[in-house]
């Protein structure tokens, strides 16, 4: 099958008049799966921003079917529900979660990591909008260093979040799961390409897709998507897949654009220092070296 | 078909005969018989389900749900501290209307730990929207069982069901139990049918948020479901009784009590001990009886002021505590005899916490200390307790 891209996908929306706040980045990545995926997928999303802007009764945004799972729960229910299904006698349809950065690689870890460890036919996506949005800008696992949260302030004596982002790409291929991709709502044909892939494989598949939140990140509505393409050509995210064993790099920017440049546009990485930026730079830096040494290209 | 079978083992029997489509397992002294048994019915292909291996008990009841919400027939188990951190879930299963069975073995809750016996963690979980129901040995189990889909699957219901055998005392004891057969459970126990599910002809937003505005009524409703239960579990028993010729009594089960003058309302497996004991008792002239109560919940409200009605006294046995108050069910008891006008003196008996023994003697005790007047509330072997 041809692989989708934004000139192929289906003028059908499934996740419309939704109160998502202007520019986000976590309902284009849903959106846009859910297009791929057609009238068929049964998705689960838990608490948090997408459920919050999308499932307030009586006003129902899915046109698909769609259920909300408990914060920790979306990978065990997107469990049971595939399960049901089959058992049912369904064979025709595709269960995918859409869960956040906290519901992903902090409260729902566990459940993600048993419904990996059981191969359960289910595609995972993660939007990641580094920190805990739906509740006010709270620092998660997947919040970057250095970066200002409710939780993490930007004072004297720290700099924000004195933690770098779990590596939850590698934490899910480390299962050996049959498919698992980074991506960037700033590539969209990218990420079209990864959920369609990860609908023809058997298994459970887990994409991570940045997807970053203006209000969060303290950058213009309109912003959303440049600033979703700059953290790839800056080289802080990467385009990547695992599958079959290997890792296998999708872009590799011929030059980094300036990791400053990208930090300063945002209000959230506004207080950084130029050491501050200097151990980003090295860690990016530590990072590229692990992956051209053991991704393929 | 008899066989002799533990409590666990009985109730896995008798879901064999249920036909869930979604078993989600996770192990917990002194439940794992039942998931175990399971396992090996899943392997020698006598029960078709798919069995999850879930990594939580909070996985456990999230699994349920979700293969409920896509119209399966859906069965965990769990016990103690399982059931404390599938908490969450319960609330959520029971507020989506998933008439999701589970088994809960009784047991203690930690600090200390312990792996015995009491009623303390079903008990705390009460006003969780769930029905519960508590058998007393394995045959009820097993009958437990295979009734508990049909309850909670009644459109008027559309609740969850948590069936409770005490752990150790009633899920390790071997009984001879018989065994319905294959066609007489499938004749009473229909598959699952249901519009509250997720359907690919005609999509929908399932387990959705609702405002101030709505939510109070979809509480109503979740209340109204659980007690449709009261009609529901006697039109059930009635029908179980015809096809299978045992009998059941509804929300609680007299001994004794027509023209008794004290009686222990309990509930599980102690009522044997308790009946054993009004006997002896009647034989020296002291009208004793005893009430079990087999549901919580939907709570037995009338059946419980009716019984107790012309009583001189009433002691409620229960292996259950709410610190800083009395036991819940010695609450629950007394404010259904509030409702009706009924001022019968009543004492509050509490044991058997962490599995420590009830004896015969201490039950005698109970009688005796009830027809002369004790402390509201008792520690069996400790003493009185002050009740604030």
């Amino acid at each position: 099958m041809a692989n989708k891209t934004a000139e192929s996908i289906s003028r059908d929306e499934f996740f419309y008049g939704h109160k998502a706040c202007a520019g986000c980045g976590g309902s284009l990545a849903v959106r846009a799966a859910l297009k791929v995926l057609g009238p068929n997928v049964v998705s689960v999303l838990p608490a948090g921003c997408m459920s919050a802007v999308g499932f307030n009764f009586p006003q129902l945004c899915f046109s698909n079917n769609s259920i909300i799972s408990t914060f920790a729960g979306t990978a065990s229910m997107l469990t049971g529900v595939e399960a049901g299904l089959r058992a049912r006698g369904y064979k025709d349809f595709t269960a995918v979660g859409f869960a956040g950065d906290g519901g992903t690689a902090d409260i729902g870890i566990q459940a993600l990591s048993g419904a990996i460890d059981r191969n359960d036919n289910i595609i995972y996506i993660c939007y990641d909008n580094e920190a805990y949005m739906n509740t006010g800008i709270q620092k998660s696992g997947l919040t970057p260093f250095g970066a200002k949260t409710t939780t993490t302030p930007a004072g004297k004596n720290i700099h924000g979040n004195i933690r770098p982002k779990k590596n939850m790409f590698e934490i899910a291929a480390a299962h050996d799961i049959p498919y698992a991709a980074t991506a960037s709502i700033g590539n969209l044909p990218d990420f079209i390409k990864k959920v369609q892939k990860a609908s023809q494989i058997q298994g459970t598949k887990y994409i991570h897709v940045i997807a970053p939140c203006p209000t969060g990140w303290g950058v213009a509505p309109d912003e959303t998507v440049a600033i979703a393409k700059e953290v790839v050509e800056s080289g802080l995210w990467y385009l990547a897949e695992y599958e079959n064993g290997n890792f296998k790099l999708n872009y590799k920017p011929k030059e980094f654009s300036s990791v400053e440049a990208y930090l300063k546009k945002q209000g959230r990485f506004k207080h950084l220092a130029d050491e501050d930026i200097k151990l980003i730079e090295a860690s990016r830096d530590k990072k590229w070296e692990y992956i051209n040494k053991n991704f393929e290209l | 078909m008899k066989k002799f079978l533990s409590g666990n083992e009985a109730f896995a029997e008798g879901i064999r005969l249920a036909r869930p489509q979604v078993i989600s397992a996770y192990p917990i002294t002194p439940q794992t018989i039942v998931v175990e048994r399971l396992s090996e019915m899943v392997e020698d292909g006598s029960l078709k389900a798919e069995y999850v291996h879930v990594e939580s008990e909070h996985s456990a009841m999230s699994c349920a749900i979700g293969a409920s919400a896509a119209g399966a027939r859906a069965f965990t188990a769990t016990s103690s501290q399982g059931l404390l951190y599938m908490a969450e879930c319960l609330y959520y299963a029971s507020g989506g209307r998933f008439p999701i069975v589970m088994m809960n073995a009784d047991r203690s809750t930690a600090l200390p730990w312990n792996i015995y016996g009491d009623q303390r963690d079903s008990l705390s979980q009460l006003d969780s929207g769930w029905i519960q129901a508590y058998a007393e040995n394995a045959q009820e189990a097993l009958d437990l069982a295979l009734m508990s889909y049909k309850i909670a699957e009644n459109k008027d219901v559309s609740t969850p069901y948590m069936a409770n055998l005490d752990g150790f005392v009633l899920t390790h004891t071997y009984e001879t139990v018989d065994i319905p057969e294959r066609e007489q459970a499938d004749r009473f126990l229909p598959p699952y049918e249901t519009d509250n599910r997720i359907d690919l002809e005609n999509p929908k937003n399932m387990a959705f948020s609702a405002g101030p505005d709505t939510n109070y009524i979809f509480k109503f409703k979740e209340h109204e479901g659980v007690l449709a239960a009261r009609k529901v579990i006697n039109e059930t028993e009635k029908e179980f009784a015809e096809i299978f010729g045992r009998k059941y009594t509804g929300l609680i089960e007299n001994y004794l009590t027509d023209d008794a003058d004290y009686v222990i309302v309990t509930l599980g497996s102690i009522a044997g001990l308790c009946r054993e004991t009004a006997d002896k008792l009647r034989e020296q002239g002291i009208k004793a009886g005893v009430v079990r109560i087999r549901y919580m919940r939907p709570f037995p409200n009338d059946e419980i002021a009716d019984v107790l009605r012309n009583v001189k006294a009433y002691a409620v046995l229960e292996k259950d505590i709410s610190f800083g108050n009395e036991g819940t069910v010695f609450t629950n008891v007394n404010s259904a005899l509030k409702k009706s006008g009924i001022n019968a003196k009543g004492y509050n008996f509490i044991g058997g916490l962490g599995g420590r023994n009830i004896s015969a003697s201490d039950i005698e005790q109970i009688y005796s200390d009830i027809a002369n007047g004790t402390e509201i509330v008792n520690f069996i072997g400790i003493g009185g307790g002050n009740n604030g």
